[in-house]
């Protein structure tokens, strides 16, 4: 799998690619510019891209806006984002175009290599991962005053907030330490009681998850 | 309004100089009584003209013929009070400023007019041409009187009052001599010394003040000033506190927290590395332990740049950050934000900062479902108001958060009104001048 990587600072560009190596992706360009990035994703077409929010020139939020220039461009191109700090703003953006494809993390999650390389590989595959900090605090807006969120059990409270992080049943059901029967069992309860579809296709169920918690009052 | 440093001069200059002293002196005394004599005949009708003018032109501008004559007489006055000023700096050393407002040069009569009329230095100079006809012209003309008086009197002494008293059909009044005889001339002689006397002290002084009297009428408000320096010193007082409070608290949250993790992450790694053969499991925990405290060290360190500068405001500016802002508080909230560039980093902090508190306050203690944010621009002023739907009985005052919202902003002579009837609605309204680049 090729990656086109942007990080505009030395070790943790260095340490992402050793990091993605060794998890078997071939690093197509590891760079550390807006522009440099713009370049290497209409060239080098990657299977995915892991973006820094924050790059040079303009130190501001460059790597996001290259992202999303990206893939308008070319919709569904996989972007996974990087941060220090996570905004509801820029992960509103980023799911804005509903294409899937796309991920929103904090740097911290490189910490655990297994899920972070887990999370590059669903977006990859056009699936879905954000930040557990943004569905938290998603879902703690909601709880004072959304009633179909209030019937859920906490359970199911839970499962939910890890299938809106972009997770699969089986994932689900490996992190609870339960049956995927089981969970299939509480993500069709949650679907029922937030009144959406329920749909086979993991991707577009966490998007309507995330357009449900995300929808304004 | 005798000048206590021309009197110092004055004194130095007898005490230390003799002969040659007394001659410079007597020079510029004779100058100074020349130059006030020049300036009160030349000054009176000038003044008068011009303030006829002023008077007739503006009061012509309703019918429009004042529209063009306005800017044309008033240029005059200017040039007028300029040469005021010219001559007060090069005779007398006072200087007084010239603060007239810039008045564009291909600007059109109208405009021209309204400019100028809204110069309150334009008003000053109108001020100033009533005082410069009676005040100073008795100003200016009293140093070339108290020289040449006295000349009358040696000269009655001589002989001159016997054609003067032949001519009046009695006695000639000399100040209070009747003059009349051989000894009333004399008397009058030693009173016209006197006057001499006093002439060779003040005579410069006199036309200085003369020249004081134009400052204090021309030159801005000093009771302006001095408000504008008070509420500098004290926005400035409040923001080096604010600053140095707000260093001492990210010490200490440096200092007890990211600080104390990594020292604590360092020890477990050491012990790790101890362990490693010896106690594989333990290692392991102490590993992942290791871990967990990076991770909090990171987030303690997020949430303390948050309050140093947020991110998405050095990203995005203000209006982006106001909506991640909005996103984050655990009520619903509008934002409407119009905005054509972006203000000062300074600024745009310290607007960022009253928004966040204000919400925070909406949040804590009005009770409050809904929030609305607007964020504008206009007129060289950012407006920003805040409203929710709770309880009201919002105050500035004794340890209200909107006290710190209102220092805040002041050191950028921004201003904080509260509407906060009680039941609600709170509407606190900020503006904060400034440019958008």
């Amino acid at each position: 799998m090729r990656v086109v990587l942007a990080e505009d600072l030395f070790l943790l560009r260095d340490g992402l690619v050793r990091l993605l190596e060794a998890y078997d992706f071939e690093i197509a360009a590891a760079v550390e510019s807006g522009p440099e990035l713009t370049r290497a994703l209409a060239e080098l077409r990657p299977d995915v891209a892991v973006v820094d929010v924050r790059l040079p020139p303009t130190h501001t939020d460059e790597g996001l806006q290259c992202a999303l220039q990206a893939r308008r461009e070319r919709p569904g191109l996989p972007v996974l984002v990087l941060s220090q700090h996570v905004e509801q703003l820029y992960a509103r953006e980023l799911l804005a175009d509903g294409s899937g494809g796309v991920g929103y993390l904090l740097k911290d999650r490189v910490f655990d290599a297994e899920q972070f390389v887990d999370a590059v590989q669903r977006v990859a595959a056009g699936g879905t991962a954000m930040d557990p900090q943004v569905i938290q605090q998603l879902l703690s807006r909601r709880a004072a005053d959304d009633r179909p969120l209030g019937r859920l059990t906490p359970r199911e409270l839970e499962v939910l907030e890890l299938m809106a992080q972009g997770r699969s049943n089986t994932a689900i059901a490996a992190q609870l330490v339960v049956t995927e029967r089981a969970i299939a069992k509480h993500t069709s309860n949650i679907f029922t009681k937030l009144g959406l579809e329920v749909s086979d296709d993991d991707n577009r169920r966490v998007l309507a998850v995330l357009a449900h918690l995300d929808r304004d009052h | 309004m005798l000048s206590g440093a021309g009197v110092g001069e004055t004194d130095v200059m007898n005490t230390n100089t003799k002969n040659g002293g007394l001659r410079t002196r007597v020079r510029d005394v004779l100058r100074a009584a020349g130059r006030g004599f020049v300036l009160a005949v030349v000054s009176l009708p000038l003044a008068v003209l011009c303030f006829t003018l002023s008077a007739v032109s503006v009061a012509l501008v309703p019918a429009g013929v004042g529209i063009f004559t306005t800017p044309w007489v008033l240029t005059g006055v200017r040039s007028f009070a300029n040469w005021q000023r010219v001559l007060a700096a090069e005779w007398s050393g006072v200087r007084i400023p010239v603060t007239y407002r810039p008045v564009p040069k291909d600007a059109n009569p109208w405009t021209r007019t309204v400019l100028m009329l809204a110069d309150p230095a334009t008003w000053r100079d109108l001020r100033w041409l009533p005082v410069h006809m009676t005040a100073g012209f008795f100003t200016a003309l009293l140093p070339a009187l108290l020289v040449l008086y006295p000349l009358e009197g040696f000269a009655l002494a001589a002989g001159l009052w016997r054609v003067m008293s032949k001519a009046e059909g009695g006695p000639y009044w000399y100040t209070f001599v009747p003059v009349g005889s051989n000894v009333t001339a004399f008397a009058a002689a030693a009173v016209a010394a006197v006057l001499l006397v006093v002439a060779h002290r003040y005579t410069p002084s006199l036309l200085t003040a003369h020249f004081r009297l134009t400052r204090a009428v021309l030159a801005p408000g000093q009771a302006q000033l001095a408000e504008r320096v008070r509420v500098l010193t004290e926005t400035r007082r409040d923001a080096v506190d604010t600053s140095a409070a707000e260093l001492r608290r990210i010490e200490r949250d440096l200092h007890d927290g990211a600080q104390a993790r990594l020292v604590a992450m360092g020890m477990d790694l050491g012990t790790v590395e101890a362990l490693l053969e010896k106690n594989p499991a333990k290692a392991r925990k102490l590993l992942a332990q290791a871990r967990r405290n990076s991770a909090e060290a990171l987030e303690e360190l997020r949430d303390l740049v948050r309050g140093i500068h947020p991110p998405v405001l050095a990203e995005r500016g203000l209006g982006d950050a106001v909506r991640a802002l909005a996103l984050r508080l655990p009520l619903p909230s509008e934002v409407s934000v119009e905005l054509s560039g972006r203000a000062d980093a300074p600024v745009e902090s310290a607007a960022y900062f009253a928004v966040s508190e204000v919400l925070t306050n909406a949040v804590k203690h009005s009770g409050a479902d809904r929030a609305w944010v607007d964020v504008h621009h206009a007129d060289g002023m950012l407006r920003i108001t805040v409203t929710d739907n709770g309880r009201g009985g919002a105050v500035i005052g004794a340890g209200s958060g909107l006290t710190g919202v209102e220092r805040r902003l002041g050191t950028f002579d921004g201003v904080v009104a509260v509407s906060s009837p009680a039941g609600g609605p709170t509407l606190v309204t900020m503006e904060i001048p400034c440019a958008l680049s």
